[in-house]
């Protein structure tokens, strides 16, 4: 591939993007102004552009099959890597809200296309702000699984709102999965691990899954080990929090 | 705090409410933090008693009034962080919320036993009036994430509360019956819009739509009617274009025809639409079996510069009364100022006329009273206008700023600020 030998920000051993060329800021406020583009509804979100080679003609999503995986705070992408060969039949995106780290990603995955043709074609990655605009991209019931993995903990008090498991978030969640969906976090910070699990019990729309589906799923272990930030604190031998919880049908209407 | 000057979106509309009932026994207009209300049925001025507190009850501008669908409870709130309820027999304050931000719109439950209003953070509370008791502590609701929410609305049967926001969005939740522990279960998203959504209106039930149908009204010139169930955007009426205020290859970008208020009359058949810079309204009929919306006719306010802030009327008395103004004049000495005006005729059993000032309801007695003073400058507000329209472009447009900016911003954010 001659594109990777003429292009410094591409690997010449891997055929990966390199991530030093795409450092920043640790952290974004997610409370700050937009500045990049969105949907004004799901019906707008362009697949042809996500997934040219299964949506050819550009225009509006085809009905028949719709992303069903989303992976907030998707980071450099580790976790949608592993889980498009996993589950090659479903479409699945990351949503990032730093540009560069969005960057990376869509560099990722388009060299992993080109080197592994037919390959990689269900995964997608936008720039956005999960915390706003996740009814801008699925419907209602849209939605088989969700991740929050390693999220920035905010730790201060008057920052929780910044949380991307809030209360509040998880009614919109809860909207967007459909009925037996799954929630899946995981932190390295105990503080944080409490607060997403105390979060998602008190909710009415959720419940925990039990041991057993827990070992039942292979997705469960990819949650400590397939992202780059699972990696670090699985290097460091840190501790980690995780919370699986299944969306349900609230029993009482008036909970 | 009290001496800084008012930046331009502390400007505050001026807003109406009119009594539900039949006879329209009382009107309300809010200007500034002064609440003043006209009781019809005495031909006077309603005096209100606030046992907490001197005149003016509110000690910022008001940016919420409304009238219970039962007519029995008023519910005023805004930027001096209450929502004070009254009862509408006495005119005496029931309750005072303290909210902990600024309120920026209300809904009463159907039933009258809910109060419910939005913070400047995106957060709907919620407070329960069963006891009636003087200090009532809200709990909150649902939010929208760090956007502002513009209207609040229940639907017809009950069962859903709407909540409309700058971010062009409006969610339908359900509202269960124990709704202190908070509304978690989401209908749907009516999403369609291109800009900030102002206003939302009901067309009430009928035997084909029981759930009734929504009217919503945007920054993006246009009212848009919805099912609610699904969120379904069923029809777009481009108001702006069609009452000739835009060329229909008007650019988006031009904020200057943003739709202002919705009010549905002749249970929602014909609605009242205002659109900033228009001298009137524009009236819509809402065909419920073809889920349509078009023009009927607009109907224009000639001889002074009114463009209405609010609308509001009664169920069926076929008059619409329509206020503008303004919190006070950015740059002038000119206290709060506001002009009210009737149309008549509005249900379409009559040809609609707009009233001269001796022929409405309450005549002279009733202008004095609600605009503070019988004469009206006109000049004023033509200058009121143009500040209403500045503020809400200075609050609701999602600015763009170039990166460069940016960072400038960070610096001098006033919420960095504080911290230091
Ligand atoms: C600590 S990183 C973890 C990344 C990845 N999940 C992993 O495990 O390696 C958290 C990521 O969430 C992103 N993020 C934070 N708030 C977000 C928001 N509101 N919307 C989208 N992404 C967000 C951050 O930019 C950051 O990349």
């Amino acid at each position: 591939m001659s594109e990777t030998e003429i292009n410094p920000t591409i690997s010449k051993s891997t055929g990966l993007p390199r991530k030093r060329f795409y450092r920043a800021r640790a952290h974004s406020n997610p409370l700050s102004d937009s500045h990049f583009p969105v949907p004004i509804s799901p019906s707008q979100v362009d697949y042809s552009l996500h997934y040219p080679q299964l949506f050819p003609s550009s225009g509006q999503a085809d009905s028949s099959k719709k992303i069903q995986f989303a992976d907030v705070g998707c980071g450099f992408g580790g976790l949608l890597i592993s889980l498009s060969t996993l589950f090659p039949e479903t479409l699945m995106i990351g949503m990032e809200l730093r540009d560069k780290v969005t960057e990376y990603v869509k560099e990722r995955i388009s060299s992993l296309r080109i080197a592994n043709p037919g390959h990689y074609q269900n995964v997608s990655v936008v720039r956005t702000n999960s915390m706003k605009y996740i009814p801008n991209y699925f419907e209602k019931g849209q939605l088989s699984k969700m991740f929050f993995l390693f999220p920035d903990p905010h730790f201060k008090e008057k920052n929780h709102r910044r949380r991307v498991i809030s209360p509040f978030l998880l009614d919109e969640y809860a909207y967007v999965l459909e009925d037996g969906g799954i929630i899946y976090t995981i932190t390295d910070v105990e503080e944080l691990g409490d607060w997403m699990k105390s979060c998602l019990e008190n909710h009415p729309m959720f419940e925990a899954l039990t041991e057993k589906e827990l070992e039942a799923d292979p997705v469960v272990k990819l949650l400590s080990s397939a992202t780059e930030e699972g990696q670090k604190v699985a290097r460091n031998g840190g501790q980690t929090f995780q919370a699986v919880f299944r969306r349900i049908v609230p029993t009482n209407q008036a909970s | 705090m009290e001496s800084e000057p008012k930046k331009e979106t502390e400007v505050a509309p001026a807003l109406i409410a009119v009594h539900p009932d039949q006879s329209s026994v009382a009107v309300a207009v809010a200007v500034g933090p002064h609440l003043r209300v006209f009781d019809l049925a005495a031909g006077s001025a309603a005096s209100l008693i606030d046992d907490s507190d001197a005149v003016p009850f509110h000690k910022d501008n008001i940016r919420a009034v409304r009238f219970a669908a039962n007519g029995k409870l008023f519910v005023s709130a805004g930027d001096d962080k209450t929502v004070k309820v009254w009862s509408t027999q006495s005119w005496r304050c029931i309750t005072t919320v303290s909210s902990e931000k600024r309120v920026t719109a209300v809904a009463i439950s159907n039933d009258g036993t809910f109060v419910c209003f939005a913070d400047k953070f995106g957060l709907v509370w919620v407070v329960d009036l069963d006891p009636p008791l003087l200090d009532k502590k809200p709990a909150p609701l649902l939010s929208h994430y760090c956007s502002i929410i513009t209207s609040l609305e229940f639907s017809p049967d009950g069962r859903f509360i709407l909540s409309a926001d700058r971010d062009f969005k409006i969610r339908v939740t359900n509202f269960p019956n124990k709704p202190l522990n908070g509304a978690h279960q989401i209908q749907s998203f009516c999403l369609g819009h291109t800009e900030f959504v102002s206003c939302l209106a009901f067309v009430k039930s009928s035997q084909e739509c029981p759930q009734g149908l929504l009217v919503s009204g945007s920054g993006d010139s246009t009212v848009r009617l919805w099912d609610i169930t699904s969120g379904a955007l069923l029809d777009t009426c481009e108001v702006a274009i069609k009452a000739g205020l835009l060329e229909s290859n008007g650019k988006a970008e031009e904020h200057g025809h943003a739709v202002t208020d919705l009010w549905t009359v002749r249970d929602g058949l014909l609605v009242a639409v205002a659109i900033q810079s228009l001298h009137g309204i524009v009236l819509l009929n809402c065909n419920v079996s073809s889920q349509t919306l078009s023009v009927a006719k607009v109907v224009s306010v000639a001889g002074e510069a009114f463009v209405p802030t609010c609308l509001g009327s009664s169920s069926s008395t076929g008059n619409l009364w329509m206020v503008t103004g303004v919190s006070s004049l950015p740059g002038s000495n000119n206290p709060s100022l506001a002009r009210v005006r009737v149309i008549s005729g509005i249900d379409g059993k009559q040809e609609s006329v707009v009233l001269e000032d001796e022929s409405i309801p309450g005549g002279k007695k009733l202008l004095e009273t609600l605009q503070g003073t019988a004469s009206v400058d006109d000049n004023a507000f033509l200058a009121a206008a143009e500040a209403v329209k500045a503020a809400m472009y200075n609050l609701l447009i999602k600015k763009q700023y170039p990166s460069e900016n940016r960072e400038y911003r960070k610096k001098s954010r006033n919420d960095r600020k504080l911290k230091s």
